[in-house]
């Protein structure tokens, strides 16, 4: 009990003389909000790349691609493929007794970003007449759903919001077939609002190309999957593989978000090194500068316990405040902020918003703690070995 | 020269603190050299990929692809030496998560055009005597055990192959080189003849042209040839150097120059603050020394100098490790970027950080030591 009203006594007085030491208290402080805005600004990357793609995948979502493809770019399906897969068992029907799977192909298109004017590959989906029915978060929010036959185009929230040309009439050009935009959909801001869609079966007649990439299904459950599963890979005829929708796209992210957490990390663990050895430098001349208090105590009594809370409560303590900073300044400063890359696992190019999370908030201010911890343990241990008379006559 | 000992001595009064200083502004640079050597590495290597090398692609995009016809057109232009083509093979190995980076191509016009491939000329032989010939790459080989002679199945989820499957078997015929030209280039070739025997569909088509060309100079000239040809045909093309079109995909990637400045921003405002703090701090503890040196006759002016010389000699020896520690690491990114060496444009902006952070951090403290009162200072007030 004894110890415990010491070290209260002890931590309390050294926090209030930290005012005094606010030019040296600033470097840990400083140093650490740097490390922390760092890497929660990096890390917001991956954390907003993954919102975006795991929005665009559902619980009660298939996606069929064909055997051995590692993304929808890299597939292709036959004709008689996608029919036995739309027809197959497990998938949900409409009033009409109509399959609710959308066939769909992928082209890509060179597009101008607004601004700098970057020329940037963007996806362009050939979707079935169901689309609607298998992706019920898909909405028209500005002119209206393309027409089959004719060479009309919807494009994402995103896509107008970045790229040139994407407004209501203009025109966009692929091999075979000049496309006029006629209406702007918004998907719960999934990575499918970076796309433009239009019908597939047009899409594949404009430049003569048979094969399909990809089958999206809605189930009539997701228990159903299995059943569906089951009965494609039972099918001679078929060699397909089947995920769910949302694990296809947790798949996607995997190697880019690996990529950026590695980078994130390895800056973020240097850059920490550095910032302990401020801490240490702090910490070392707080405690020399309380050399004749520390000194004292010991002499009236005060246990050497008391001395090293002291002094790791003090670094913690301005570790903390560094860290809420750091993460503070990340979000501020980047939260939301978008961006658009063709780096990630999709075939083109893919905007996000950074996303500062608060599991994000509470790694930097971990990390935070961890610095000035270790950066306060050594210091710490010399306020409480310091040989008392010595450290008295040295003031 | 003779001041030397008295800032040496300057420098060591406290050790710890020193070290530590010393230490962080080390951990400043090693980022700093990494972080901007990389980036400007990437730029230089894209910049430097030869100008000689022209791509043509569908002009509405790369993937749409061009017709295997187009490759005596495209030779028959002036100032064009070789002509090669890609198709994209989409294979795997065993497993989707395992992939080659297959490409079927003429081998023998893809060695001539790079010649940084290293070849025996006897597997390049065997490849045009083998119609199921395949050539790879010696990490490729090592990593799959793969030898000559093997026979190796290829899953492709593009292709079907006539037998109407997506299985392709090869013949292993020789091994290459590609070290020069770093982890990104493809390690994988099937002869583009068979290839387009045995598919089932998509025949007669290739996803670009390399193009070597005589004269670098006549870069723009041999393009705006190459793509006239083209014109107004239902598959319209588009020339670009080698350079163009990466520099065109680094660019997709995103704003890799805005991120590493921001990052090493972050890092060299940190720094700046903890060196100055400690400049300040062993400036503030020395009133007393400083003021003995000015009654021994030292000028302001030399007081001044000898705090900034410290603080100089401070960052410029801790800048030096740490971009010198950053450039050891270069070497080991070889497998990664090809040729690859820390660029002197960094090297020569590091020196000139050192010596900002030096004169940012030391001048106040040393401004303080100038101004020093004697009588004042010795009295400790």
């Amino acid at each position: 009990m004894k110890t415990f009203r010491q070290i209260g006594a002890v931590t309390l007085m050294n926090l209030r003389s930290l005012p005094q030491r606010l030019g040296t208290s600033a470097v840990i402080v400083i140093g650490i909000a740097g490390v922390v805005a760092v890497l929660v600004s990096v890390l917001a990357m991956s954390t907003g790349m993954l919102k975006t793609l795991t929005q665009a995948g559902a619980e009660d979502r298939v996606i069929v691609l064909r055997n051995g493809s590692a993304s929808e770019m890299g597939s292709n399906l036959g004709r008689d493929a996608v029919r036995l897969i739309v027809d197959a068992p497990g998938i949900k029907r409409d009033a009409e007794g109509r399959s609710l799977a959308s066939v769909e192909t992928l082209r890509l298109v060179n597009l101008f970003k607004q601004g700098d004017g970057t020329e940037v590959m963007v996806t362009l989906r050939g979707v079935g007449p169901q689309v609607l029915g298998v992706r019920p978060e898909m909405k028209i929010i500005e002119g209206r759903m393309f027409r089959p036959a004719v060479n009309e185009i919807i494009v994402g929230k995103a896509a107008k919001a970045q790229f040139r040309n994407m407004n209501l009439g203009d025109q966009i050009t692929t091999r075979g077939a000049t496309w006029t935009v006629v209406g702007v959909f918004s998907s719960d801001g999934s990575s499918h609002e970076s796309e433009l869609i239009a019908d597939a079966e047009t899409v594949n007649g404009a430049d003569q190309r048979g094969g399909f990439a990809s089958v999206i299904a809605r189930l009539e459950s997701p228990q159903a999957f299995q059943k569906f599963k089951d009965a494609l890979s039972s099918n001679p005829a078929l060699a397909v593989d089947v995920s769910r929708e949302r694990e296809y796209y947790e798949r996607q992210s995997e190697t880019i978000s690996k990529v950026i957490s590695v980078v994130a990390y390895v800056v973020g663990g240097i850059m920490a090194i550095g910032a302990i050895f401020g801490a240490l430098n702090t910490m070392y001349s707080a405690v020399s500068e309380r050399l004749r208090e520390i000194a004292t105590l010991r002499a009236l009594g005060f246990g050497a316990t008391a001395m090293v809370i002291s002094v790791l409560v003090e670094a913690l303590l301005l570790a903390f405040i560094g860290g809420a900073i750091g993460a503070a300044l990340a979000w501020l400063f980047f939260n939301g902020h978008v961006v658009g890359t063709t780096a990630g696992g999709v075939s083109g190019h893919l905007i996000f918003e950074l996303t500062v999370s608060a599991q994000l908030i509470t790694t930097g201010i971990v990390w935070a703690c961890v610095i000035g911890l270790i950066g306060g343990l050594f210091p710490a241990v010399r306020a409480a070995r310091l040989p008392v008379v010595e450290a008295l006559r040295a003031v | 020269m003779k001041y030397l000992p008295l800032i040496w001595a300057g420098l060591w009064r406290k050790k710890a603190r020193t070290i530590f200083t010393m230490l962080s502004i080390v951990v400043a640079f090693l980022l700093f050299g990494l972080l901007q050597g990389i980036n400007q590495g990437f730029n230089t290597v894209v910049q430097n990929l030869d100008v000689d090398r022209l791509y043509v692609t569908a002009k509405t995009n790369l993937t749409d692809g061009l017709p295997i016809a187009y490759a005596s057109r495209i030779k028959a232009v002036p100032g064009v030496r070789q002509v090669s083509y890609w198709t994209y093979f989409a294979g795997y190995y065993q497993d989707s998560r395992n992939p080659i980076p297959a490409f079927a191509t003429d081998p023998v016009a893809l060695f001539d055009i790079y010649k940084d491939l290293k070849i025996k000329p006897e597997y390049l032989q065997a490849m045009q005597r083998t119609r199921t010939g395949v050539l790879i790459n010696e990490q490729l080989a090592a990593k799959y055990r793969w030898k000559l002679g093997d026979r190796i199945p290829l899953g492709t989820s593009i292709w079907t192959n006539k037998d109407g499957s997506n299985t392709w078997n090869f013949d292993v015929v020789g091994t290459f080189d590609s070290s020069d030209l770093g982890g990104g280039f493809p390690g994988f070739y099937l002869n583009q003849s068979y290839f387009d025997e045995a598919a089932a569909f998509g025949r007669g088509t290739v996803h670009y042209y390399i193009v070597a060309i005589d004269d670098p100079a006549q870069a723009t000239a041999v393009s705006q040839r190459i793509d006239a040809l083209f014109v107004n045909s239902a598959n319209e093309t588009r020339t670009q150097t080698e350079s163009a079109l990466a520099q065109m995909q680094l660019k997709q990637i995103g704003d890799i120059n805005f991120i590493v400045n921001a990052i090493v921003g972050a890092v060299l405002f940190t720094l700046l603050f903890l060196t100055a703090n400690t400049m300040m701090q062993s400036v503030r503890e020395r009133t007393g020394e400083l003021a003995v040196l000015k009654t021994l006759g030292f000028s302001d002016g030399k007081v001044l100098s000898l705090v900034l010389i410290e603080s100089l000699a401070l960052c410029a020896f801790a800048a030096a490790t740490g971009i010198a520690l950053a450039a050891t690491a270069f070497p080991l990114l070889k497998p990664i970027f090809g040729n690859f060496q820390m660029p002197g444009i960094v090297v020569a902006m590091g020196a000139g950080l050192a010596l900002l952070l030096a004169f940012i951090s030391g001048f106040a403290p040393a401004w303080r030591a100038r101004q020093l009162n004697i009588v004042d200072a010795l009295a400790g007030r």
